[in-house]
């Protein structure tokens, strides 16, 4: 099976982000996988490994410093990778799926592609969709199952209330990934090694003929949320404290 | 004035709370006139609630043959048409589990912008501010083009009432079901729990709660608070709670009246979760916790002795409110 796997490299989510200039931040902050693209990373090396054929293509678009997110997932398996060059930490959704779309057609034809069920940087939610779109593939979000059988996939989502939904879908497809999906391995020293001698291509995103001048989305400013003060400090016994509490939370803060 | 659609969010026929709040954001300053698209539920049922709050046109949207529910794509089709047959440009949901969902499909058929997660739209200059690293930091968004998609964080705005009389008007679109992706079944999970990205309250264990098990303090309490009970990552790698009860940067963006959090260090990762609470109340034992220093409220105690007296004093005050 052909397997593409759209990975985006972003700041570890232990990091504080520093906001530079009004809508920037400041990118010397430590940059990881994005921790929902691990699990379709693994997902798709398990598949492959199981099947005993097929190749696993990691795509990312993002800055030159990303290259260390394709040679991350190569450590764990992955056969090779592209990176779509950009100038930018937050491309629109639209652009972002346009690309990766091309990349891939370039490339070779996909049975399954996986990206993370969002970004935890911009968090737009939407590149699955729109990437599927792009495609005319059906395409599914919070996905925590996958069973392939008779040329279709049979995922579990989850919908909230820790109640899931079953879908069966045609493949080729698309698959946003959430944690539960299985649990991504840790790259062994040697892997990390061999990882540097795989293939990554590199294309400049304008080299795929997009226009990148007018996206229909554009962030305007980054604000930090304002953290609140310590807190105060309930005396006495518990039964004393507690009573003080309810008490707050009905007369002074009207929340119950 | 624009006319700005409302895609409303039902659980059998029944309104959810948090549509109201989205509404109430869609009638900016006032002026806008309020379309609700109501799918897959009975729109004569929704509309008493919905006129409460300044819906005038309630459309109900149909499908000739099968229903909807089994095709999230044919409910995008089908409000994608809506959207065009009655010019309406702008689309404002719910970032919920569904809402996410079914915005990116219109968003995708449309072609159009969408913002998801958000906690303030100003439509008239096409701006949003919405969450970025998990609720780290707020960016401001520009949406350009002829369409205008948004979802809000649930419990993000206060719902206000503006009283009017809605009329109900049956659309029935031609789509049809592409058929590549059907839903076969919803495994529920437990009855009656409040889900935790809409719930009004929320209580959440750390890694101190020990086991699965010892989470049934914190529901016994959560259900006197109408609560949704959350969980630390921790909590959850420990294999004490379930992945879809995770609050913070890997599990859930929440926004609730009140938090209280029990065992909680204060990690960066769960407070970019839940920061945007109105109330935090922090409980633990440690009087150092880094949590004291950014909450509302501190109670420094063992959790398995102030959670049974919260909850002793909830009921005795419920009962002399009643």
């Amino acid at each position: 099976m052909q397997i593409y796997v759209c990975v985006k490299h972003v700041p570890d989510t232990a990091a504080n982000i520093r906001v530079v200039g009004g809508d920037t931040f400041d990118e010397s902050c430590k940059f990881v996988v994005n921790p929902y693209d691990e699990y379709g990373v693994e997902e798709a090396v398990q598949i492959v490994e199981r099947e005993g054929e097929g190749e696993v293509v990691i795509v990312t678009v993002g800055k030159e410093p990303a290259i260390a997110a394709i040679r991350s997932a190569l450590s764990v398996g992955a056969n090779r990778g592209i990176l779509i060059k950009t100038d930018h930490q937050f491309l629109d959704s639209t652009l972002t799926s346009q690309a990766i779309k091309r990349a891939i057609e370039r490339d070779g034809k996909p049975d399954l592609i996986f990206t993370g069920k969002q970004s935890v940087d911009s968090e737009g939610m939407q590149t699955h969709f729109r990437l599927a779109a792009a495609f005319d593939m059906p395409v599914a979000t919070d996905v925590v199952d996958l069973k392939i059988s008779d040329g279709k996939a049979i995922v579990e989502r989850e919908i909230g209330r820790g109640s899931r939904e079953v879908v069966e879908m045609s493949m080729p497809c698309v698959l946003g990934v959430t944690r539960g999906l299985n649990d991504p391995r840790y790259a062994k020293l040697p892997d990390v090694m061999k990882a540097k001698r795989k293939e990554v291509k590199e294309i400049d995103i304008t080299d795929l003929g997009l226009d990148i001048s007018a996206p229909a989305t554009k962030l305007v400013e980054l604000k930090s949320v304002p953290e609140r003060g310590p807190a105060q400090m309930l005396q006495g016994g518990t039964r004393e404290m507690v009573e003080e509490l309810v008490s707050a939370f009905k007369e002074e803060e009207k929340v119950i | 004035m624009a006319k700005i659609g409302v895609l409303i969010e039902t659980t059998e026929n029944e309104v959810k709370a948090t549509n109201f709040g989205v509404i109430t954001a869609a009638r900016g300053q006032g002026g806008n006139e309020i379309y609700a698209f109501v799918l897959n539920a009975d729109a004569d049922a929704c509309k008493e609630v919905l006129q409460e709050y300044g819906v005038r046109k309630i459309i109900e949207i149909s499908v000739g043959g099968a229903g909807l529910a089994s095709s999230p794509d044919f409910k995008a089709k089908a409000l994608a048409d809506a959207m065009k047959n009655y010019n309406i440009t702008y689309l404002f949901g719910l970032s919920s589990a569904v809402g996410r969902d079914l915005l990116a499909r219109v968003a995708a058929v449309l072609g159009a912008p969408l913002a998801l997660d958000c906690v303030c739209v100003n439509p008239a200059d096409r701006t949003v501010i919405k969450s970025h690293f998990s609720g780290k930091t707020f960016a401001t968004i520009k949406l350009s083009g002829d369409y205008f998609i948004c979802g809000i964080r649930p419990n993000a705005i206060d719902a206000l009432a503006e009283p009017c009389d809605a009329e109900v008007l049956p659309y029935r679109s031609s789509a049809g079901d592409p058929g590549r992706l059907v839903v076969k079944e919803v495994k529920q999970g437990k009855a009656g729990s409040v889900d935790l990205t809409e719930a009004d309250i929320i209580i959440t264990g750390g890694r101190p709660m020990g086991s699965a098990d010892n989470y049934k303090i914190l529901e016994v309490c959560a259900d006197v608070l109408g609560a949704a009970v959350g969980a630390s990552r921790a909590a959850v790698d420990a294999g004490y709670a379930l992945h879809s009860m995770q609050v913070g940067q890997t599990g859930k963006t929440v926004s609730p009246k009140l938090y209280i959090g029990c065992g909680l260090s204060g990690s960066v990762q769960h407070f970019a979760g839940m920061k945007t609470s109105k109330v935090i109340v922090a409980v633990n034992t440690d009087k150092d916790a880094p949590i004291f220093n950014k909450c509302d409220y501190g109670l420094v105690g063992d959790l398995f002795e102030v959670v049974p007296v919260l909850t002793e004093v909830l009921k005795e005050t419920k009962a002399i409110g009643s």
